[in-house]
């Protein structure tokens, strides 16, 4: 990417998963997942990267590696220049309260038997020795960060409605001041007319706070909305990575164009799509050789089937295909 | 309502079912009023709750009793009122003459049955049809939905199929009458993007084919602007707005409608704030007087707040429900 970027926060290099399945009547035949194979990314302090690919593709996994929940196979993850993968224990803790986590679903991830202001209060009591009073004090505040009424703090997850509730778990993702949140699907299980004000509070938060996020979304026009960079993945490779208008205004790899184009504007004078692509996608567990995506790939070439398409500047952004070489 | 489609295929009037809970009488579909012409796609959208699933379940009375309950209006198939025939008439309707896709193919799909009994039975049912014929019918039926090598997917199970595999076999069944009214009720949420599309377009080449009345249940307008003709939109057991999609995705005349119009995020307008709606979607069991949209309307005046506004045409073939327009 160019030079006169800030200092990255996050930095991800050759980042690998693999799974191990075992197959055959005794399962003494073990095969390979390659979840995510070899991704390498970073995030500034105060932008958003949003990682897009359809399920299967290794935008999960990874959201887990990053988040520490899963030990990658290989490859580094670099927070603030340190490797995170050799911190010692009492760093890893500090990491893990820089980094925190909301998910799709506000009905699963609040105890339905907790009131909101444990919730809330929960790793504040876990990581640091404050007062009941300042612990208050700090609930009272976050509520209010995310537009909630102090009474809130009373009541129980089933009392709110779940945009509501999407707000509790994101003021317990700010709870300890990170300065990395991993929003995985964020608003997806969200009503339409909700979404608009979870994702205008998102990017409110990050002006204000100069948090980054990793945004995790299926709905493109979203994740363009929210991102200042985009990556795409498909079969546990990024194939397109780079400045957020460049790749969903003009996307160059012809994944990333079908994608763009399957994605349905709202608009009533773009053609329908003729980008269709046939095919679906191949298991991970036995994935093409060469471009993983040339067996769907409208433009294949010869070499596309045995050679493997690098990530090369062009245009504000990274690509790997063959078409640009 | 002043609208008329020519000879419709389906005609709905003032449809009206009830679901009775702990906390109340719940007016699911609360006097909904559309048709739907051969060959023309309708689109029913609207958060959750707002009744478009009911509305479905209602055309073919399938709605969870004895909770839910059917209490009053007409649908009408080709002339004929579905809702006084007796129950075995009902059952030669559905599948026959109104077919419907869910969104998960599973809940359609019996696990311990191949896909062969499966098609075969609705081809059986419809056709009378046995033996080399049957099979045959079953086959070009996959075929139709573009399953790679039929005859061998007969003999699969639905585990072994793909998400986009099995809504296709669902597709398929569908159309082994044909019917004349197929439902879709988001027939494409459980799918991925590329999927989406393969299966958007499938759906459009099989109406043509079979000069299809569509009904199709989404809450995402980009596929609205790409499948339907018409939309109508629902808000709390009503339809508030109805009309073209371009008409409507140009000109809303209602602020709800205006409203959703305005706080999706569409692409290049990345630096432009969303206008959200404020406040959450009503609670049924507790609606007050008047439009339930008018708690988080930002036109509401006071007599939106007493009085339910009525129905009245602002275009053509466009209509609304909102005191802003209203004669």
């Amino acid at each position: 990417m160019t030079a006169d970027r800030p200092r990255a926060l996050l930095e991800v290099a050759g980042l690998t998963k693999h799974f191990p399945v075992r197959q055959g009547l005794l399962g003494l035949h073990t095969a390979m997942v390659r979840a995510v194979d070899g991704i390498s990314f970073d995030i500034a302090p105060g932008t958003t990267l949003g990682l897009v690919g359809e399920s299967g593709c290794g935008k999960t996994t990874t959201s887990k590696m990053v988040l520490g929940l899963e030990r990658p196979t290989a490859g580094a993850i670099r927070w603030d220049g340190e490797d995170v993968l050799t911190l010692g224990r009492e760093a890893m803790r500090r990491y893990r309260r820089a980094v925190q986590a909301v998910f799709q679903d506000p009905y699963a991830s609040l105890d339905p038997r907790m009131r909101v202001g444990t919730i809330v209060a929960e790793p504040i009591v876990i990581n640091e020795r404050a007062s009941a009073a300042e612990r208050r004090r700090r609930v009272m505040e976050l509520l209010g960060l995310v537009g909630l009424p102090e009474r809130a703090a009373t009541l129980f997850p089933h009392e709110f409605s779940g945009g509501q509730r999407q707000r509790v778990a994101i003021a317990r993702a700010l709870a300890l001041s990170p300065r990395l949140v991993v929003l995985d699907e964020p608003v997806s299980a969200l009503d339409v007319s909700i979404r608009a004000q979870i994702l205008n509070l998102l990017r409110d938060l990050q002006a204000r706070l100069g948090v980054s996020y990793l945004f995790i979304a299926h709905d493109l026009a979203a994740v363009a909305h929210m991102s200042h960079t985009i990556a795409v993945m498909y079969l546990g490779k990024i194939v397109e990575w780079g400045d957020a208008d460049a790749v969903s205004l003009s996307p160059r790899h012809p994944y990333t164009q079908a994608l763009f184009a399957a994605a349905l504007p709202i608009d009533l004078d773009s053609p329908a799509p003729d980008a269709v692509l046939a095919g679906e996608v191949p298991s991970p567990l036995d994935p093409p050789g060469g471009c993983r995506f040339h067996p769907r790939c409208p433009h294949a070439m010869a070499r596309c089937a045995t050679e493997e398409p690098v990530l090369r500047a062009e245009d504000n952004r990274l690509v790997a295909c063959h078409l640009y070489d | 309502m002043p609208l008329s489609t020519e000879r419709p295929v389906v005609a709905v009037r003032d449809l009206r079912t009830h679901i009775v809970t702990r906390w109340g009488t719940i007016r699911a579909v609360d006097g909904v009023s559309f048709e739907v012409g051969e060959g023309e796609t309708l689109g029913l959208v609207g958060e959750s709750g707002s009744g478009k699933s009911m509305t479905c379940l209602s055309l073919i009375r399938l709605v969870p009793r004895p909770a839910a309950r059917i209490v009053g209006g007409e649908v009408r198939l080709d002339g004929d009122d579905l809702l006084v025939l007796r129950e075995e008439e009902m059952q030669q309707i559905r599948g026959r003459k109104v077919a419907m896709i869910l969104q998960d193919p599973m809940s359609s799909l019996n696990p311990v049955f191949s896909i062969g009994m499966q098609v075969r039975e609705a081809a059986a049912m419809y056709h009378h049809l046995r033996g080399r014929p049957l099979l045959e019918r079953a086959a070009s039926l996959l075929a139709a939905v573009r399953i790679p090598s039929p005859e061998a997917r007969l003999r699969a199970f639905p585990h072994q199929l793909s998400g986009g595999m099995r809504q296709r076999v669902v597709g398929a069944m569908a159309i082994a009458a044909p019917p004349r009214l197929l439902i879709a009720d988001e027939p494409t949420t459980s799918l991925d993007l590329t999927i989406q599309a393969q299966y958007l377009g499938l759906l459009k080449d099989l109406q043509r084919a079979h000069r299809l009345a569509m009904i199709f249940v989404t809450h995402n307008l980009g596929i609205v602007a790409r499948m339907c003709d018409r939309v109508a939109v629902m808000y709390a057991g009503r339809i508030v707005e109805m009309g073209p999609v371009r008409r409507i995705f140009r000109e809303p005349a209602h602020p709800y409608t205006r409203a959703l119009l305005a706080s999706i995020p569409r692409l290049g307008a990345r630096h432009d704030r969303l206008t959200a709606i404020e406040g959450q979607p009503p609670d049924l069991a507790n609606l007050a007087a008047g439009c339930a949209f008018a708690p988080r309307c930002p036109d509401a005046m006071d007599r939106c707040r007493v009085e339910a506004p009525p129905d009245h045409a602002v275009g053509e073939r466009h209509v609304t429900r909102c005191w802003l327009s209203a004669p």
